[in-house]
């Protein structure tokens, strides 16, 4: 286990309680963002409860196993998540010492190659309502099934497949992350806005970088841009020392205006920029990049967040670290708005129309009732500057321009009763 | 230096109409308007007169609040990124001195009487008050999360702040230093300003879109305030500054991207008209005597000149880079 303090399933069974802290000295510490309250509603002091509503939050995550990768520069951070959610549970403390309200954060993090079903359970066993679920696809469907049924609302922060939000969508999960076709999408609008339409397509070897090539083909046939060329790159990163010949020879022959490359884990796809035949730009999952959060993003008081993050944990704040934060503010939106600290009245806030997240976008983010998407503007991003932010101008949309981006209702076959 | 105090007869026919508009009002004096750019770290000084930049002055980094002291002889300004209020002498520019704000000083406001400044920490989630004489920490009050917005009440007694991601309203006793109550408005608010009666304060909110109109006694929304444009989009309306005429009459409120200032009927919350202005305008202030409001566009980096008698935009003048506050001298 590489994060200190997480609980798994097994040592939250064996491991003492902390013994309960001060009212204030926890708020402190809460504020602080660097203790781990562990446990739930179950050992509430009597004094402490009786004066503050606790509202329990659970984050259960999955760690990616890391293949070999092209480059190390960049590892995630070990906290990568987690201290999005600890910020968060610290900003709604802060409010809710207001409101008498208090949020506990339990974390909960399972290995690469164990079962997130039975730390899944426990929680449930636990009592836990609100679970913020850091898993691939096929564990969040398990998941949200064993959930359903039950007075509890997921939150999926990391799970980018847009079957989630089309045929296999489930009402219990509240998507904070947006799916591969939001991205591609905003990716394939700022590529018409520049009347850059022919797209050469370059596809990895995992499962991901199909389903993001999958997505760009729909937002390329969506948007009017046209799909000339595609290739599979099958060599993995072993081009790492003769990429300045491979890559001319495997761009030869096409006319395009901009390469699309399509490799989530990037194993290749920082090989190609100024190594193509034809000098175009990568856009994609490297060179121009769509994201919901990044380190050059300051607008609309962004600044702030990245700030405060950056002041606490020492690094800047990743996509993940923004859904969790996201996630856990909604919760809180929900508990303020309604004075409550009851499930029913947060779920149903959170899913009802007066919902609204000042998510430092520019604009309200909301939730698309039709397959609990959150409505969110995307960045367009090169590793050091903020390009430009979707939907472009001259998208239009009946009901919101952020409709533009992403499974839009007829689009979706979710089916939500 | 200082700005020459010109008579009616030597101004330009716009402040003379906006003058006669205002009837009784024989002279009028020339004051300045002083702009903080946010991007450029400087201060541009406004002439009344020419409406024209007349200096630009090297500040800290990041300046947004900007305020004149009560007898008009010194200019503040948060230099946000140097976590400083710095405290500028306008008649020979020279820095006086740097006030204790606490970190990333983003607004603030006076008391009355001209001390204590109230400071809004965005960063920590406090509210600093300063004594700006002896340039002492008089308290440090814990608040919601982003705390923006502050307002004081005329007679002194109740400072109002606003806290961003909290969505709160924060009633705090000047006496005390203690936060009597709270009121949750819309999402983001940004602004607070009392009526010059104290019967009302009025909030923004930018995200909900909104303005709440609160009782500061029953601590209640009395009215919320929305705004349609068409043509303009509901996202992009964004209300942030505002400010009152002193007879309570009406009220301007600035709506951000939606390069639109929002003018209100106070007495019955109707919006009576929209004013095109610059790109994402952010504060307002009036000139003395109320005839012209200006207002601080950050995006097409310009200050957008209002005349209030007509409803009017009469000029923009060109500043620095992302103008965030801004404040007029009486003379």
């Amino acid at each position: 286990m590489s994060i200190v303090g997480v609980h798994t399933d097994t040592s939250r069974q064996s491991e003492p309680e902390p013994p309960e802290p001060e009212p204030r000295k926890r708020l402190a510490a809460l504020l602080a963002a660097t203790i781990i309250v562990s446990g739930g509603l179950g050992f509430a002091g009597a004094g402490w409860a009786a004066e503050f509503a606790r509202i329990p939050i659970a984050y259960l995550s999955q760690v990616m196993e890391r293949p070999p990768k092209l480059s190390n520069l960049d590892l995630p951070p070990e906290d990568q998540g987690l201290a999005g959610g600890r910020l968060s549970i610290a900003d709604n403390n802060t409010t809710g010492r207001f409101l008498q309200q208090e949020f506990v954060l339990e974390e909960v993090e399972v290995p690469a190659d164990g079962d997130p079903k039975a730390a899944f359970q426990a929680l449930l066993d636990e009592g836990k309502q609100f679970i913020v679920l850091r898993v691939p696809a096929p564990a969040l469907l398990e998941l949200a099934d064993m959930a359903a049924g039950r007075d509890v609302l997921l939150f999926n922060v990391g799970a980018p497949d847009d079957r989630l939000r089309d045929a296999d969508c489930r009402d219990n999960v509240m998507h904070m992350a947006p799916s591969r076709a939001l991205l591609a999408d905003a990716l394939a609008q700022y590529l018409a806005w520049k009347h850059w339409p022919g797209l050469f397509l370059v596809v990895g070897r995992r499962d991901g970088d199909g389903l993001f090539a999958e997505a760009v083909r729909r937002a390329a046939k969506k948007f009017g841009n046209k799909i000339v060329e595609e290739r599979r790159w099958a060599y993995g990163p072993d081009a790492r020392r003769t990429a300045q010949s491979e890559v001319p020879v495997f761009t030869q022959d096409v006319e395009y205006d901009a390469l699309v490359v399509a490799d989530e884990i990037g194993e290749f796809g920082e090989y190609l920029a100024y190594r193509t035949w034809l000098p175009r730009p990568v856009v994609g999952t490297q060179g121009l990049t769509p994201t919901t959060w990044h380190r050059t993003h300051e607008q609309w008081g962004a600044a702030q967040l990245q700030s405060r993050f950056k002041k606490t944990y020492g690094r800047w704040m990743t996509p993940l670290d923004y859904h969790v934060w996201a996630a856990i503010r909604s919760i809180d939106e929900g508990a303020t708005r309604t004075g409550s600290a009851g499930f029913a009245a947060i779920r149903d806030y959170i899913r009802g129309p007066s919902f609204e997240l000042a998510g430092f976008m520019g604009q309200k983010l909301t939730f698309r009732p039709w397959n609990w998407q959150l409505r969110q503007p995307v960045l367009l991003v090169s590793p050091k500057a903020l390009v430009s932010v979707s939907p472009q101008p001259g998208f239009l949309h009946p009901l919101s321009l952020l409709d533009t981006l992403g499974l839009d209702e007829p689009e979706s076959k979710c089916r939500i009763p | 230096m200082t700005w020459p105090k010109i008579m009616a007869g030597a101004l330009a026919p716009l402040a003379l109409a906006a003058a006669a508009a205002f009837g009784g009002i024989s002279e009028v004096k020339a004051f300045s308007v002083y702009v903080s750019n946010e991007k450029d770290n400087t201060i541009s000084v406004i002439d009344s007169e020419s409406l024209k930049v007349v200096k630009t002055l090297k500040v800290g980094q990041r300046p947004r609040g900007i305020l004149l002291t009560q007898d008009g002889s010194q200019l503040l300004v948060c230099a946000s990124d140097d976590d400083t209020v710095q405290v500028i002498d306008v008649k020979t520019w020279e820095f006086v001195k740097e006030l204790p704000s606490g970190p990333d000083p983003e607004l603030f406001i006076l008391h009355p009487s001209g001390n204590p400044l109230y400071i809004a920490n965005e960063d920590d989630n406090l509210v600093t008050v300063v004594d700006i004489e002896n340039n002492k920490v008089l308290a440090e009050v814990p608040v919601g999360v982003e705390p923006e917005g502050m307002g004081i009440s005329p007679d002194g007694r109740v400072l109002v702040n606003t806290s961003e991601t909290t969505n709160m309203a924060h009633f705090i006793d000047t006496e005390t230093f203690e936060i009597v109550g709270n009121v949750l408005v819309d999402s983001r608010p940004r602004f607070a300003e009392f009526t010059a009666d104290g019967s009302q304060v009025w909030v923004t909110s930018e995200i909900g879109g909104t303005v709440s109109v609160i009782d500061p006694i029953a601590r209640e929304i009395i009215k919320k305030i929305g705004f349609e444009i068409p043509g303009v989009r509901p996202e992009a309306i964004q209300p942030v500054g505002v400010r009152i005429t002193k007879d309570g009459g009406r009220a301007f409120v600035a709506l951000g991207p939606a390069n639109r200032v929002a003018v209100v009927d106070a007495k019955t919350f109707e919006v009576e008209k929209y004013l095109l202005v610059g790109q994402r305008v952010w504060q307002l202030a009036f000139a003395p005597d109320e005839s012209l409001l200006f207002t601080t566009n950050g995006v097409s980096n310009d200050v957008s000149v209002i005349d209030v008698a007509r409803l009017k935009v009469v000029k923009s003048i060109a500043v620095g880079r992302f103008p965030w506050g801004l404040t007029v001298s009486k003379d």
